[in-house]
């Protein structure tokens, strides 16, 4: 792999850039790898990372029935933080943050990671109490974050409204070190350093069934033929439930529609990410300049990566009240994708019913930030064979302990 | 926008009207029962790609809660049928199994 630098952008610049290589190979499928990963989403691409850097094992394949990143990692509105309420989930979205902050110079990939700081607003008394007490909470897991009042608010965002009828500004929850990252290059960066090290990533590939012997998995069915595995993961977020009914077992999660709209591109007017979580409104400004908008699921399951657009419109009336300005921006494009929500609204990273096939699900609203934690803890899974470490307590059987990791009463959202 | 005629009052409500509930037709354990039948009944789901049972409720017509059973990968809606029943009616199992003679048939 050519690495890229100033000195490659000037050395093709010098001949019309004529000697760029292709970033990642698009080989055909080999008869057996030690480790299949189903789903070239950032989770699938970041679980085969880790398998290489930090186990060595790139024997390996990612299987992605679409292009890679074509799922909800290129359909999110990119927003990373870590000031979650319980300590397992502040623990692995504070890894992934902090190697966010390395990701571009670790896979020599530019991710635009952009730490610009997150506000969530307090809108309801309701959220006051709870923003304090996730911010209390943070302080002890050692999560950067911090409670301010209106004024700050307005100093950090002036194109804010506060005292909206409704929904008034009563403060937020700060985290100066969450921002935001180019969704497509995550997975692109990824993909282009499992290639180098060898792995084949094999895209418009669909996985139409899981072949078993004795309780174990000994290889799947694609629409390119069948491949036989040591192991393998299942990392497909919306598809879960459809993946994990090929291989004979159910999950305590559904698939809904998730949506977001982008506006017309204006001159730089908010710097940092807003997320205004009683109205489902997550905003932020592209280095385009359009607006990006985030809303709410729907609540039928749904594969469609369609949504209603009565909640689109629900999202833009609350907003509008917070943004006055916003009311006058044209949207250009709209689009949902197709989100695997858990009961506790926290993901699953572990072991299955299956003995050498793994799952990392159930990251719905809110697992873009995750990527690189939850590869890093993913493969650590695969490679051990044991749900330890960051994953420890995101198995799937935490339903059955009544072991919940409940982010749902900390936002409600997860985004 | 999705279109479900409710059983109860007739009216074809778009779904702004209505409130979706999650899948039908849910076996509710008690106190006493087995971890994994517990387990069952409160988080396991069908998450079906194609044909699914659901609960809905008419929250903002007649109140009235009913069953409906839809497509998730086309969004098509099969029939509306009334709350008051354990499983899908007959005559609504085959109808759906002539537009999708692949489909396994009505698992709980
Ligand atoms: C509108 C929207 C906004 C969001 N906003 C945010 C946000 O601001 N911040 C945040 O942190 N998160 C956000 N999320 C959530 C985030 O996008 C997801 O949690 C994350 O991208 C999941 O990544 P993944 O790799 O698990 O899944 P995906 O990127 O969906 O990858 C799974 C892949 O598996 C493939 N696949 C499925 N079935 C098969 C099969 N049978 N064979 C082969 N391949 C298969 C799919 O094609 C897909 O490419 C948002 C999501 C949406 C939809
Ligand atoms: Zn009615």
């Amino acid at each position: 792999m050519k690495r890229y630098s100033a000195f490659a952008i000037a050395r093709e610049a010098a001949r019309y850039h004529t000697g760029w290589e292709r970033a990642w190979r698009s080989p055909e499928p080999k008869s057996h790898y030690d480790v299949i990963i189903i789903g070239a989403g950032g989770h699938g691409l970041a679980t085969a990372y880790y398998l290489g850097k930090n186990y060595g094992i790139t024997n390996v394949a990612v299987i992605e029935k679409g292009w890679l990143g074509g799922g909800n990692t290129g359909r999110n509105t990119t927003i990373i933080r870590s000031n979650y309420l319980q300590d397992p989930s502040a623990a692995i979205y504070e890894k992934a943050r902090s190697l966010y902050e390395t990701m571009s110079q670790d896979l020599n990939y530019n991710v635009m990671f952009s730490p610009r700081g997150v506000i969530m607003l307090a809108q309801t008394e309701h959220e006051i109490r709870g923003y304090q007490r996730t911010a209390h909470a943070n302080a002890l897991q050692g999560v950067k974050t911090e409670w301010i009042g209106p004024e700050r608010v307005k100093q950090l965002v002036p194109i804010i409204e506060l005292s909206g009828p409704r929904y008034p500004v009563l403060g937020g929850l700060w985290q100066s070190r969450g921002g935001t990252a180019r969704h497509d290059a995550v997975a692109w960066g990824y993909a282009r350093a499992c290639s180098n090290m060898g792995m084949d990533i094999i895209q418009q590939c669909e996985v139409t069934g899981i072949d078993k012997s004795d309780g174990n998995v000994t290889g799947i069915q694609t629409t390119k033929g069948a491949i036989k595995c040591n192991k393998l993961g299942m990392v497909v977020a919306g598809n879960s439930g459809h993946l994990a009914d090929m291989a004979g077992f159910r999950l305590p999660l559904e698939s809904v529609a998730l949506q977001a709209l982008v506006s017309e591109p204006i001159k730089p007017c908010m710097d940092v990410v807003v997320m205004a979580n009683t109205v489902h409104g997550y905003m932020s400004q592209s280095d385009k300049g359009e607006m990006v908008i985030g809303g709410g699921t729907d609540g039928f399951n749904n594969y469609t990566q369609r949504g209603s657009f009565h909640h689109l419109e629900e999202t833009v009336r609350a907003l509008i009240e917070t943004f006055p300005m916003i009311s006058r921006l044209k949207m250009l494009r709209h689009w949902g994708g197709i989100v695997d929500v858990t009961g506790d609204r926290s993901p699953i990273i572990g072991t299955t019913p299956l003995g050498n096939c793994y799952i990392n699900c159930g990251w719905g609203t809110g697992g873009f930030k995750a990527i690189p934690g939850s590869g890093w803890a993913m493969a650590e899974v695969i490679a051990t064979g044991e749900p330890q470490g960051l994953a420890a307590e995101f198995g799937l059987n935490r339903f059955q302990e009544g072991r919940f990791i409940d982010e749902s009463v900390a936002a409600g959202v997860a985004h | 926008m999705l279109i479900l005629t409710c059983p109860n009052c007739g009216i074809a409500a778009d779904e702004t009207e209505l409130h979706a509930d999650g899948q039908a037709h849910i076996t509710r354990h008690g106190a006493g029962a087995s971890d994994d039948d517990l387990e069952t009944y409160l988080f396991m789901r069908n998450n079906p790609k194609g044909v699914h049972f659901e609960r809905w409720r008419h929250v903002y017509g007649c109140g009235k809660w009913f069953h409906a059973a839809r497509c998730t990968m086309t969004l098509e809606v099969f029939g509306t049928y009334p709350a008051q029943t354990l499983e899908p009616p007959k005559e609504l199992v085959a109808k759906i199994k002539k537009k999708r003679p692949d489909w396994e048939g009505f698992v709980k």
